[in-house]
């Protein structure tokens, strides 16, 4: 027990530099995560899919679909997982963790970045580098699943219409016989610079700072 | 929070105006005080001479002395109060007006302080004219009407989202900032009182309790002063949030300590289960009002469903419903404030989604118009209440109010910050704790309960007076007017004019159920479950019972795209008919820029037809839709009870598609000008530009009758032509791709010229006399669309 312990808090301090949690948060999200891989090594996406407060989400399979995307590893490699082990679980969590009072202006700019690009990377499902109409209308689609028929009709128009915006103000003036293939990752930053991501896109009780609480069921 | 002031006039209303307007403004001030006394003086004779005439006729009996009838008489007795109330809006409104046709005026001295100006120089004139001054100042006028329009302006309109985030902080300012500064205040005051043994002065006279009923009367930060100076600096969201939702908040507070001190303060001692019972008794008050106002503001949603056959009526249910929240909760000695915040903060998505577009717009119009009126009177009064009111200076009660406030409210603001920003995600910085400590103003709230108290229990209430209107004129002069440069200087930041996107819209709503899923991954339930459950349990039931119709299953982004095309089609048509491109959209990109380029189709070489973009048919569609909607409504017999046979009562969807039709017309004709519409068309030919033309919306008449087939004519010119045909050809194929019925008035393509000719072409005859009947005579619809107001 004493062995195996130490020897799973060396490997969490690895953890704790890669990933920037504390070895407190680490543990409490290892043992959330024995709970979903029902005492594995690896979560499958199955797994997840079978937690039932997840059902009634509407964005439920993008939600699923970040976990196994190699890209929000942060080391550059497209695709998509098979099966997740408790380190790539981890950097995904990661995404989620609130500034600091010490974070500096600079650690700001590059963790919305990263907050973004973790947005971007849900969008973007074929992996291209931009986000096309078609993308874009199945996110909406997505997003008003839930409402029955009003839904759809409106979801088209919606994405439309935000397809458009993003165009406008990006690229103001174009030629009629341009084509403006999709949302590149620098306008996706330019539309959404007023949401100040690195303030909202954040679970609270991942924040280093306050006292963890458990991960309940 | 929009501003409520005037609108600026040009200055290119020569320097002469702002003269004129001086001296209007000085005119008009000397009338109001002259006319008031007057009033006061003259009546009880004129009312009295009547009398007498009267008891001279009855007297006489038989006995008539024969008066002349009298033509002219003046009876200033039965119109007095009215006409004196009346006398006063109109000066405080003429005020307003007179303020910004000075143009300098405005931005150096914010409104509130010229308008306790203007109020000393009224009642100075009315003491000079050694009359008795009116007491305007009442308490009960004060507190039942001319506090509720502003609170409930405030509520209504309260950012219910950035309030939410933050509620934790403005809770903790609110409720022990306040603590912290009455008791402090009151504290300290009596030890000031207590020093000078040896030159025992009235001061020693103020027990203990008396000084912490004023600490509690002085300490609370008033929502009329914030909002008044806050308006006009447009500091960011988070601060204004923070002072203004801490200016609401603390009326509980205040209701409370000053109940307490006073009932106790005859007796002269506070046990501790009179502070526990003061405990439990701020609990009740506080939550016992948010609950009378969200009992009232659901009964009002509820009304609002039934509403949509008298919506003339449909404001007055939202005033109403309010006022008696805030009456009832006042009744009960509950917060009466926090009552109308409630009210008006849970019936609004209700109401909204319930009532038609043009009684939100007189609800709006008409709570900024009260507020506004209210917010003027009140500071007008101040005024001329510290003219009139009995004072009682003393210097060192005086000043060391003013210090102990400054420095109470400094100290709480920075410890305070110093606590919850240990639990803040985005933390308050230095600058925003002076903002928010320099903002904490001192208004009329205050001095109406100074002058509550009852002159038998307590002696010093003139000194009392004396001192909340200083701390009144500290505040609201030297912070007031300096607050502007201070913020300029201190390069805080201001509010973000950018208008909500719809792509902000979209990902607000999709990182809500981002964060909600990642936190029921972890198996943490966040604040973000909570706000889902919530959301969830809102849309099942809550949404059924109390919004109508439809509408009620209409998700909130669809709602948000709605309320936002409405706009957008407004700003279109008020931008002059829709002809121009509007301002909103400066750039030349249109739907057909997005759609992907399409690779080209492999069809056989000889059909060199234009494509249609996706885009394209889904607006052709449209048009195609919106002429059969139109003929089914001219068809509707107008009734007297609705204001005019306005299109946009039923169904948002007409005049959705009435805006794409404007859109829609506006861009034909910039691409009639300029370039081709179809990305991959043959060279414009003239038979091409014409085609388009025909199918202008405006252009042809529908047939009701013509459900199966397409309506859109062929061009005149030349109805063989292949090119328009073929774009005929693909309307009819994009709309009713399995209408096998398509024999009807269309010609067919040249490349499937086989088949009976002979029949189509009489057709196409009679066809092309229809059409030249609808292009000479433009037909109901052009007329249609000018009668109809489209301004709401």
């Amino acid at each position: 027990m004493g062995a195996s312990q130490t020897h799973s808090e060396h490997k969490f301090q690895d953890l704790v530099d890669k990933t920037g949690f504390s070895l407190e948060q680490i543990i409490n999200l290892h043992k959330r995560f024995k709970q979903l891989s029902g005492n594995e090594d690896t979560i499958s996406r199955e797994n997840l899919d079978s937690i039932p407060a997840l059902a009634t989400n509407p964005i439920r399979k993008q939600i699923i679909e970040a976990f196994f995307d190699k890209r929000n590893q942060r080391q550059d490699e497209v695709g998509s997982f098979h099966e997740i082990g408790f380190e790539q679980f981890l950097m995904v969590m990661s995404h989620f963790r609130p500034p600091t009072l010490k974070t500096t202006e600079e650690e700001r700019e590059v963790m919305r970045r990263e907050k973004l690009r973790f947005l971007f990377n849900m969008h973007d499902t074929d992996s291209d580098g931009t986000i096309t109409l078609d993308e874009y209308r199945k996110v909406v689609e997505e997003l008003l699943s839930k409402s029955g028929a009003i839904g759809l009709e409106a979801a088209k128009a919606i994405a439309d219409a935000a397809m458009l915006e993003v165009a406008s103000t990006n690229v103001p003036h174009m030629e009629p016989d341009e084509f403006y293939e999709g949302i590149t990752f620098e306008h996706f930053e330019q539309i959404l610079k007023g949401l100040e991501m690195e303030s909202r896109m954040h679970i609270r009780f991942l924040d280093v700072n306050t006292t963890t609480m458990h991960c309940g069921k | 929070m929009p501003s409520r002031t005037g609108s600026h006039r040009p200055a290119s209303f020569g320097s002469s105006l702002p003269e004129r307007a001086l001296l209007l403004v000085l005119v008009l001030v000397f009338l109001q005080g002259s006319v008031l006394p007057l009033g006061a003086a003259s009546s009880p004779d004129v009312s009295h001479q009547d009398k007498t005439d009267n008891h001279k006729v009855e007297a006489q009996g038989h006995n008539y002395t024969k008066k002349a009838f009298p033509v002219l008489s003046i009876d200033y007795h039965y119109i007095q109060t009215p006409f004196e109330i009346s006398l006063w809006v109109l000066l405080a409104s003429l005020m307003k007006l007179g303020f910004h046709l000075i143009p300098r005026l405005s931005s150096i001295v914010p409104e509130s302080c010229l308008l306790i100006v203007v109020g000393l120089l009224v009642g100075g004139l009315i003491k000079l004219a050694g009359e008795q001054v009116p007491p305007v100042m009442n308490t009960r006028l004060f507190f039942l009407c001319l506090l509720p329009p502003i609170i409930l302006d405030a509520g209504y309109f309260l950012p219910i989202r950035p309030f939410m985030e933050n509620l934790g902080t403005i809770l903790m300012f609110a409720v022990v900032g306040t603590l912290w500064n009455a008791f402090f205040i009151g504290g300290l005051l009596y030890a000031v009182c207590q020093i000078q043994p040896d030159n025992p002065s009235s001061l020693h006279q103020i027990e203990l309790l008396p000084c912490l009923l004023f600490g509690s009367i002085i300490s609370a930060v008033d929502p009329v002063a914030v909002l008044a100076v806050f308006e006009e600096i447009h500091i960011n969201e988070l601060l204004h949030i923070l002072v203004f939702g801490e200016s609401l908040l603390n009326d509980a507070v205040t209701v409370v300590l000053y109940h307490l001190f006073e009932e106790y303060s005859g007796i002269g001692t506070v046990s501790v289960l009179d502070g526990f019972l003061g405990v439990i008794s701020f609990l009740v008050v506080a939550l016992g009002g948010v609950l009378v106002g969200a009992i009232y503001g659901i009964l009002a949603a509820f009304t609002s469903r039934f509403t949509s056959h008298t919506r003339v009526i449909e404001p007055l249910f939202v005033f109403v419903y309010s006022y008696m929240a805030y009456l009832s909760a006042e009744m009960f000695h509950l917060s009466g404030i926090m009552a109308l915040i409630a009210c008006g903060a849970v019936m609004r998505p209700y109401v909204e989604a319930n009532i038609s577009h043009k009684s939100h717009t007189t609800i709006k119009y008409f709570l900024k118009m009260w507020s506004s009126v209210s917010e003027t009177l009140i500071f007008i009064f101040l005024g001329v209440a510290t003219v009139d009111g009995p004072h009682n200076w003393n210097w060192t009660f005086v000043t060391v109010t003013v210090i102990l406030c400054l420095v109470a409210r400094v100290i709480g603001v920075v410890g305070l910050t110093y606590v919850i920003n240990k639990f803040r995600i985005v933390k308050l910085t230095t600058k925003d704790q002076f903002i928010v400590a320099y903002g904490g103003l001192r208004g009329a709230i205050a001095f109406s309960l100074g002058f509550l108290l009852d002159p038998a229990h307590f002696a010093m209430r003139e000194m009392f007076l004396t001192a909340i209107i200083t701390v009144i004129f500290f505040t609201v002069f030297v912070q007031g007017m300096t607050i502007k440069p201070l913020v300029e200087l201190l390069a805080v930041k201001k509010k973000q004019e950018a208008k909500r996107s719809i792509n902000e819209e979209i990902h607000t709503q999709f990182l809500d159920h981002l964060l909600t899923g990642i936190e029921d991954i972890c198996g943490h339930y966040g604040h973000h479950h909570w706000k889902d459950k919530l959301n969830r349990f809102n849309k099942k039931y809550v949404k059924k019972c109390l919004i109508a119709g439809e509408r009620s299953k209409e998700p909130q982004l669809i709602a948000f795209y709605h309320k936002m095309e409405m706009k957008q089609a407004i700003e279109l048509v008020e931008s002059g008919g829709g002809v121009k491109l509007p301002a909103a959209m400066p750039s030349t990109v249109s739907m057909q820029n997005i759609q992907p380029k399409k690779p080209p189709p492999a069809l056989p070489p000889e059909r060199a037809l234009p494509q249609l973009s996706k885009g394209r048919e889904e607006e052709i569609r449209k048009i195609l839709r919106s002429n059969l909607q139109r003929t089914r409504q001219r068809l509707r017999s107008y009734n007297r009870h609705t204001l005019v046979a306005d299109p946009y009562e039923d169904g948002l969807n007409d005049f959705l598609i009435k805006k794409q039709k404007i859109i829609e017309l506006e861009k034909k004709i910039t691409e009639m000008n300029n370039y081709l519409t179809v990305p991959s068309a043959p060279p414009d030919s003239p038979t091409i530009t014409r085609a388009r033309l025909a199918s202008d919306p405006q252009a042809y008449s529908v047939k009701p009758t013509s459900d199966s087939v397409p309506t859109i004519q062929v061009d005149l010119a030349s109805p063989q032509s292949p090119d328009s045909v073929n774009l005929m050809d693909e309307f009819r194929n994009a709309r009713q791709p399995e209408q096998d019925e398509d024999r009807g008035l269309m010609m067919k393509p040249p490349s499937e010229a086989k088949g009976p000719k002979r029949p189509e072409d009489a057709e196409g005859a009679k066809d092309q006399q229809r059409l030249m009947r609808c292009l000479s005579d433009p037909g109901p619809s052009a007329d249609e669309d000018e009668d109809e107001p489209f301004l709401p």
